[in-house]
């Protein structure tokens, strides 16, 4: 009997290789022979390719090789071409946005106009990926849950990266492309505007990605539990019940008084995971254009304490004589 | 059992290596905490009895001369005293020797003065020290409302060493790639003096030399006229970061971290900081910069700038330099006593930087 409760796949299923449905006429075939591996079986399935990437997957993969390329070397060359110092450094390196003095202007390619193109073939990658995906799922017939799911992403980065820097009039509002360089802006970004905690949407993202790992968890472990008794059809048995979803939701009607159906559970999820990058965005969208300092808007509003002085009133020393000199 | 060429044992290797390495990063506990602010606010200031022990190790005030206050001016007894003209010859001596142990302990008196003639001014040391002796009684006369009671001696930052450890140059001017790649941003690189961040190296120039403006929070809930750009703040995140690394602390120290640019919130402290900028701008402005032809190139920095100073040069990793051992006290020539006014020896001019552009984008 397959063991269930364990970190990794325990069972895997070969059969013969299969290509899958035939693909609608066009320039494009899938690519590669597939073949089984023991390694990848253990984490999904066992049986890896055959590979479709038609033309949009290819022009996907072009614009973000340029955009990795324009990134990459810029690193490269702020190191001096070391290529000892590039790898050891890499985490600290990164493509930086134009100085706030160009406003939306073109920056000389020194200065900011390599970002700006980086930005622009990295956005066409990600939104020819969504076409990718779209066309695929609609192709195989199935829904577009996953390429809608995808764009909520792409809307977050286009928010960080896009619109609010069009919105305050200077792309150099927009974060550098680094693995550090991106964390510190993060954190740049938050002291500006007075504590981004404070931020309702900011909230809300916060609360539908921790949601989402929690409703991943509770979904996951309630399947796992119940496949002994045959939740691995799950989809089946939204409409047709077994004894895996009667003990399913009878375990959390018992833990919690009420339960999510095998069909709700997954809605649950999708709405969980593509709620936080909308609502991320609307807090993104929302800081620095209507609200300049959240600590004082959630404190206007009632959201956050206002304790009183510890220390006794301290007056700004900028605005005394003494502190002006 | 599981094999070694599986999932469970590639993963339980790198899961091991993993954690290996990330607890050699660790800090060995206990850690002290202290409690500054309302409850639940994460006002708290961390401290490990180790590094506090080491510091406190490395961070004495050296003991002091008897004093002496006898003998006629020294400004009549030697020849070429500019500064401390009315100082007794035996306070003057005190300080002179007291100076030498404290600057130039291996190379003794004439690491400043011509052997034979000590009222020469041929060599730049003595030149340095005298426009530092200005700087140091300026401190202690000026900036009581950042050094307040403790006040400041030549070993506050020297602590033996001919040039203070913890200095500053100028670096690269942000966006002067002189290729077509995207180089010279000034950040982006491992800086240790902002804790080892991809922040930007040099915050000191644009604040501490020259005036720009630290704050970047608006006072406003709505946007009222606030410009700061994210890279202001992240050049002013920079310059905290030095702040809190030269005085070995946390933001906690002045700040409240739920409203960091609120006054009412933070703590003295920050008033105290507040003020350090102002004086520092001033140190490096009117007794650094106009000394840089003094120094050989070889003591000057990349662009050929003199050293500055920061919280670090004096802090070196302390809240208060030395633990807020009073050492100026015990050295009146040095709070100014029989020293002549500063204006009146020579006339500090504004730097060219300061009017300048400055190194912010």
């Amino acid at each position: 009997m397959p063991e269930y409760q364990n970190i990794f796949t325990r069972v895997q299923v070969r059969g013969p290789l299969h290509a899958g449905v035939p693909v609608p006429t066009g320039p494009w075939e899938r690519e590669g022979q597939p073949f089984y591996s023991y390694l990848l079986g253990q984490l999904g399935n066992a049986q890896v390719g055959p590979f479709y990437l038609g033309s949009l997957g290819v022009a996907s993969l072009v614009c973000g090789f340029i955009a990795i390329e324009i990134i990459g070397l810029n690193m490269w060359a702020s190191v001096h071409w070391n290529i000892i110092l590039f790898i050891r450094d890499l985490p600290w390196l990164a493509l930086e946005p134009p100085a706030p003095a160009y406003g939306l202007h073109l920056p000389p390619l020194n200065q900011g106009g390599w970002w700006l193109m980086a930005g622009f073939f990295l956005t066409a990658s990600m939104v020819l990926w969504f076409l990718r995906v779209h066309r695929r799922s609609t192709q195989l017939g199935i829904g577009t849950h996953t390429a809608w799911a995808f764009a909520a992403a792409i809307w977050l980065f286009l928010c960080l990266g896009f619109f609010r820097p069009l919105l305050m009039g200077a792309w150099g509002e927009a974060p550098p492309f680094g693995i550090f360089p991106h964390l510190d802006w993060t954190v740049a970004f938050s002291l500006r505007c007075g504590n981004l905690y404070y931020d309702p949407f900011h909230m809300l993202s916060i609360v539908f990605l921790y949601g989402s790992v929690l409703l991943f968890a509770m979904h996951a472990g309630t399947i796992l539990a119940t496949s002994r008794f045959g939740a691995d059809k799950e989809v089946e048995q939204t409409v047709d019940r077994g004894t895996a979803a009667e003990r399913g939701a009878l375990f959390w009607r018992w833990t919690m008084g009420f339960n999510a159906t095998f069909e709700s559970i997954h809605r649950w999820a999708w709405w969980f995971a593509v709620l936080t990058p909308i609502t991320g965005g609307i807090g993104i969208l929302l800081t620095g254009t209507v609200v300049d300092n959240w600590f004082l808007w959630a404190v206007k509003h009632g959201v956050a304490p206002q304790y009183a002085p510890l220390y006794g009133h301290i007056t700004d020393p900028a605005l005394t004589a003494q502190g002006s000199k | 059992m599981f094999k070694l060429y599986s999932i469970p044992g590639i993963a339980l290797i790198v899961a091991f290596l993993a954690c290996f390495i990330c607890v050699l990063t660790f800090e060995r506990p206990p850690v002290d905490v202290i409690s500054t602010g309302d409850p639940g606010v994460g006002m708290q200031l961390l401290y490990n009895p180790a590094k506090v022990n080491a510091a406190l190790g490395m961070n004495k005030a050296p003991a002091a001369l008897p004093p002496i206050d006898a003998g006629p001016p020294a400004g009549k007894a030697y020849k070429n005293v500019q500064v401390l003209k009315n100082v007794s010859v035996g306070a003057f001596t005190r300080l002179m020797v007291s100076m030498t142990t404290w600057v130039a302990p291996q190379q003794g008196c004439t690491y400043c003065h011509v052997a034979g003639n000590f009222a020469s001014d041929a060599k730049y040391t003595k030149v340095v020290a005298r426009r530092m002796l200005q700087m140091t009684i300026a401190v202690n006369q000026t900036y009581t409302n950042h050094v307040g009671g403790v006040g400041v001696t030549c070993y506050t930052c020297h602590r033996g060493n001919n040039a203070p450890s913890a200095i500053w140059f100028t670096g690269v001017t942000p966006g002067s790639a002189p290729g077509i790649a995207e180089t010279n941003m000034g950040k982006n690189l491992p800086a240790a003096n902002v804790n080892g961040s991809s922040l930007p190296s040099d915050p000191y120039t644009p604040f501490l030399l020259n005036n720009d403006k630290i704050s970047v929070n608006g006072t406003t809930a709505l946007p009222e006229g606030n410009k700061a750009s994210l890279k202001n703040t992240e050049w002013t995140y920079a310059l905290m970061m030095t702040y809190a690394q030269g005085l070995g602390v946390s933001c906690e120290f002045c700040h409240n971290s739920r409203a960091i640019s609120n006054w009412d919130e933070s703590t003295p402290q920050r008033v105290t900081a507040f003020y350090a900028e102002a004086m520092l701008r001033d140190l490096n402005g009117n007794y650094m910069v106009p000394l840089t032809q003094e120094f050989p190139p070889a003591l000057r920095g990349p662009s050929g700038d003199v050293a500055k100073i920061d919280c670090a040069t004096c802090h070196q990793g302390v809240y208060k330099p030395l633990f807020g051992a009073k050492m100026a006290v015990q050295f009146p020539p040095l709070e100014g006593v029989g020293a002549v006014p500063a204006t009146v020896v020579g006339s500090p001019a504004m730097p060219a930087t300061m009017s300048g552009g400055s190194g912010q984008p």
